[in-house]
């Protein structure tokens, strides 16, 4: 039996920007591409997790104030008045991205910034900024690795966080971020191998930065001509940027992923498509509704874990302690106290005691 | 047991040393000349590279566009300024503030210590002008300036001319994320020094200023502008300042790239690159290069008004346009262009540029040599001092074989022993005695020059060179009898003592020197390591006197003078020679007393006492 509707309900992206300073304005302007496309195609605010590490709209070296281009004679601003970032400058840390991946956020964090995502969600990933071998730069001061990566995707795989996820990394070196990945599920897409760097595309004369990455740039263009009812699938996007666009050499992976991805739609990631069917006949419900008893509810092998403890939240009691034995470490110690005393004064005193 | 535990092998090591010693330094000094010239051989040389990332690949299209303007703003201010007699300060603040920059002025008042004469100014008096372009959107921490000196006569009119141009362009931007200073500077370096203390508010040279009213942020970088003509053929990048400071390399490459992108013809030390680096000619033509940059750069004076700057941390450069007759010239708006695209990139700066080399030699503007390839000419020269030191050590620890007296003291003397207050005198007296000719050589000069206007008939400027050249000359009359008084004849272990002092001492100056002004340790090893390694009191007396005083400080100087001139392609007479050398000492003197140049007293105070020292130790007997 060889699945091939994805049986997703709902669809989620994190999108990330991992560099800051001027010159890494291009970072930006992918991200914003990404986040413009995924929108377009249909999914909310409220399922985007954009995370920017630098404002380059209001950059000081900006000739255009509030403005993102992603192409140049400045054709396409992507940044525009909706644009919703959730993490901004210096939250975007390492910590900060795999809490979200793992959904392990401080109580107090805001819908907003959560990953909510559930076992039928389809999460697309795109990360972007200066990549090596096996990590990617946060930030100019730390690196996220690829072990890291792949053990966050196992540890949302194991608290079912995902039904099916996307990765697309655009950095130099990037096919060394989903070398280690174990997890089901996971489809991966980089723009340059291994002791390759990804390049960027073309700089603009009059802002005086590059604009976008070329692989990003060709994904872009490859995105803007889906719409939400296309019915274009990953091998085309597999294709996306071949080396003579692009002089590195895109690669991908699909080992790990259960369904065929000749089969596997490109909205199923990049929008947010809901499977309507329109039927004209009448359905019968059966009738009346049967209650189940309460004890029966609790069919599920797994609990969910709580992504947001919104009782704890409100209620704020405080948790009861269970009472535990004295630790070992403390038994240990009174016997060896208890031993050195008899030793010294000797047995005898032991009736002076008892 | 070790190489140098073992007594056998320590002994026959000593005996290499000791047996070797004058074919070793021969070598040594050999090598280290060779290795100075083969460093401008090209294939040792690297291309030069931007190393700053935030400099890097981004590119612009340069916008300015008035250029013909600028130049009939210039000829305003010639106008003006003749009218005035000076700086013309109201016409330039109302020009200023028409163009929206924030303008202040600052009065600066100095009596020089005796007049200069190349100058003509002796009591200068002046007002510095600047206006502030403020950042649209930033806060106000960082500032870039960019200068032009308002100079006597019909100079630098079209540069102050193409600095208002620009402030008028640069205003009407919005990219601007530091602020520009446009800087119009009196009396060139005695005006940039007076902003500079005012600017970070120190006070090291005493000179008498009026407190800035505006301030910027802290400066960045700085460019210095000298244009005098309308059209231009060539433009000249000057990095040398003051006391031999370099900016860091990243603007000489960023001067590049720009020159290579908008096709302007850009020289170094004012000579064009050549592409035959494997003939004899385009060899000699590098080696001609590397070492003008090297005679700048000793001579520690500030080459343009960017000098004063590096003081500061601040990378300075000074841009001169020259007009010489080449087919191809260049107009103002193109260079106008250039460095409006020069500002931009340093405008997209996150930190000072910091990233390239501090220490570096350019046998052209393509290309440069490090501190780790050069240093190690000078290195081979100063192994020459620590060799004789070992072999002095050797010697004097060797017990003396006295065949006159039949008593040979076989006791092993370590080291030496003083073993009667006269012979620690008679190693004291002439280090004393040096130190204080040199205190008086520093001193003297400027002091006694009314007394000696009084009763000779030279100028101040000339009473105070000649007074110069005549405790010079004083001090080998003077330090060479003293012992004699003391202790009768010199003993053969004191001089060896006076000689290993004087050479560890002469190595340790140097090596410091090297440290900080590579071409001045340099140049003064390559003169003095000889002198310190062969003198002896046994060598013949008139030869070895002729060649100390051809090796010493002024004569190098004197000869530098002529070389430096030669390498200008304007060669001169002896006459003409030996005024301008008498010109450069003046001029010496007075850089050290108005900009703190640290020559003048290393000559005097440490490299002359060092050298009466070995002239001590010939006249030993």
């Amino acid at each position: 039996y060889i699945n091939i509707y994805s049986g997703h309900t709902n669809n989620w992206a994190v999108l990330v920007c991992t560099s800051r300073f001027w010159f890494n304005y291009r970072h930006v302007a992918n991200t914003l591409s990404v986040y413009r496309s995924v929108k377009r195609l249909g999914i909310p605010d409220s399922h985007i997790v954009l995370m920017l590490a630098d404002d380059m709209a209001c950059n000081h070296r900006n000739p255009k104030p509030a403005t993102v281009f992603s192409h140049k004679n400045m054709e396409l601003n992507v940044y525009g008045d909706d644009v919703e970032v959730d993490y901004r400058g210096y939250e975007v840390t390492v910590e900060n991205f795999l809490r979200i991946l793992t959904g392990r956020l401080p109580p107090s964090t805001p819908r907003s910034k959560r990953l909510l995502s559930d076992d039928r969600s389809n999460i697309l990933i795109y990360l972007t900024g200066h990549g090596g071998n096996g990590f990617l730069k946060f930030q100019d001061s730390e690196e996220i690795s690829n072990v890291e990566l792949a053990d966050a995707f196992e540890q949302m795989w194991q608290k079912r966080r995902y039904n099916e996820l996307l990765f697309i990394i655009d950095t130099c070196q990037g096919a060394s971020m989903y070398e280690r990945f174990y997890s089901p599920n996971l489809m991966a897409l980089a723009s340059s191998q291994v002791g390759e760097d990804s390049l960027s595309h073309q700089p603009d004369l009059a802002i005086g930065v590059h604009l976008m990455d070329r692989y990003t740039f060709y994904l872009l263009e490859f995105l803007e001509d889906i719409h939400p009812a296309s019915k274009t699938n990953m091998n085309d996007l597999f294709k996306v940027c071949p080396k003579s666009q692009c002089v590195s050499t895109p690669g991908h992976r699909t080992d790990l992923f259960l369904r065929d991805p000749g089969s596997v739609l490109i909205t199923d990631f990049f929008g947010s498509v809901r499977k309507v069917e329109l039927t004209m006949e009448t359905i019968n419900l059966t009738d009346p509704i049967e209650q189940l008893e309460s004890g029966e509810l609790q069919k599920e092998m797994h609990t969910y874990a709580d992504q947001l403890p919104v009782s704890e939240i409100i209620h704020q009691k405080p948790k009861q302690k269970d009472w535990h034995p004295p630790d070992g470490f403390i038994l240990g110690l009174w016997t060896l106290i208890l031993l050195v005393f008899f030793q010294t004064y000797g047995v005898k005193h032991l009736k002076h005691i008892f | 047991m070790g190489l140098l535990s073992d007594p056998n092998r320590r002994r026959a090591l000593i005996s290499l040393l000791t047996r070797l010693n004058t074919p070793i330094c021969i070598v040594c000094y050999m090598a280290g000349v060779a290795w100075f010239m083969g460093l401008a051989f090209e294939p040792f040389t690297l291309r030069t590279y931007m190393s700053e990332n935030a400099m890097g690949s981004t590119m612009v299209e340069e916008r300015f566009p008035a250029g013909e303007r600028a130049l009939a703003t210039g000829r305003e201010f010639s106008a003006h300024k003749k009218r005035t007699g000076g700086m013309p300060v109201e016409w330039l603040m109302k020009t200023m503030q028409a163009k929206g920059l924030e303008v202040f002025t600052q009065r600066f008042s100095r009596t020089l210590p005796f007049p200069d004469e190349n100058k003509e100014r002796y009591m200068v008096r002046g007002t510095n002008v600047y206006g502030i372009l403020r950042a649209p959107r930033a806060p106000r921490t960082e500032a870039l300036v960019l200068s032009a000196p308002c100079s006597p006569g019909d100079n630098n009119n079209q540069a102050v001319g193409l600095l208002l141009g620009l402030a008028e362009y640069f205003r009407n931007q919005i990219y601007w994320a530091k602020d520009i200073i446009f800087l119009v500077n009196e009396h060139d370096l005695i005006g940039m020094q007076a902003w500079l203390e005012g600017y970070h508010h120190t006070n090291t040279t005493g000179m008498d200023w009026s407190p800035l009213q505006g301030r910027g942020g802290s400066i960045q970088a700085a460019l210095s502008l000298e244009l005098s003509s309308d059209i231009i053929t060539s433009l000249d990048l000057v990095l040398e300042g003051l006391n031999g400071q370099l900016p860091n390399l990243d603007l000489a490459n960023l001067f590049y790239a720009f020159c290579q992108k908008i096709g302007v013809l850009c020289t170094i030390q004012g000579k064009l690159q050549r592409n035959d680096w494997d003939s004899v000619s385009g060899y000699s033509h590098a080696v001609q290069t590397m070492m003008l940059m090297v005679m700048k750069q000793a001579s520690g004076r500030p080459w343009g008004d960017h000098g004063l700057f590096l003081r500061y941390h601040i990378e300075a450069a000074t841009i001169k346009g020259v007009n010489s007759f080449r087919q191809y010239k260049t107009d103002a708006t193109t260079i106008g262009r250039l460095l409006e695209g020069m500002y931009r990139k340093l405008n997209n700066l996150l930190e000072r540029l910091h990233q390239s080399y501090f220490f570096y030699l350019m046998p052209s503007l393509s290309h440069f040599v490090s501190i780790g390839y050069y240093m190690p000419a000078f290195g081979l020269l100063a192994v020459i001092l620590l060799l004789r030191a070992l072999d002095l050590w050797v010697q004097l620890s060797t017990p003396p074989q006295r065949t006159e007296d039949g008593v040979t003291d076989i006791e092993p003397v370590r080291g030496t022993h003083f073993k009667t207050v006269a012979d620690l005198l008679s190693l004291l007296t002439p280090l004393v005695i040096s130190h204080l000719t040199g205190v008086a050589l520093y001193m003297l000069p400027i002091r006694f020059q009314e007394m000696a206007v009084e009763h000779f008939p030279v100028s101040e400027t000339e009473a105070v060179v000649l007074t110069a050249i005549a405790v010079y000359t004083a001090g080998l009359a003077l330090p060479h009898n003293t012992h004699r008084l003391l202790s009768g004849e010199g003993t053969e272990q004191g001089w060896r003592v006076l000689k290993l002092v004087a050479v560890l001492y002469l190595a340790v100056l140097l090596g410091c020197t090297a440290l900080i002004n590579f071409s001045l340790g340099f140049i003064l090893a390559l003169t003095l390591v000889p002198v310190a390694a062969f003198v002896t009191p046994h060598v013949p007396k008139v030869l070895s006197a002729f060649i100390l005083v051809i090796l010493s400080p002024a004569c190098t100087l004197l000869f530098s003078v002529f070389f430096f001139q030669e390498l200008q392609e304007m060669p001169i007479s002896f006459q003409d020679g030996w005024l301008l050398f008498l010109s450069v000492i003046s001029q010496g003197i007075l850089d050290h007393s108005l900009y703190g140049s640290l020559v003048y007293p290393l000559i005097t105070l440490l490299v002359y006492p060092c050298w009466l020292l070995f002239w001590n130790i010939l006249f030993w007997n």
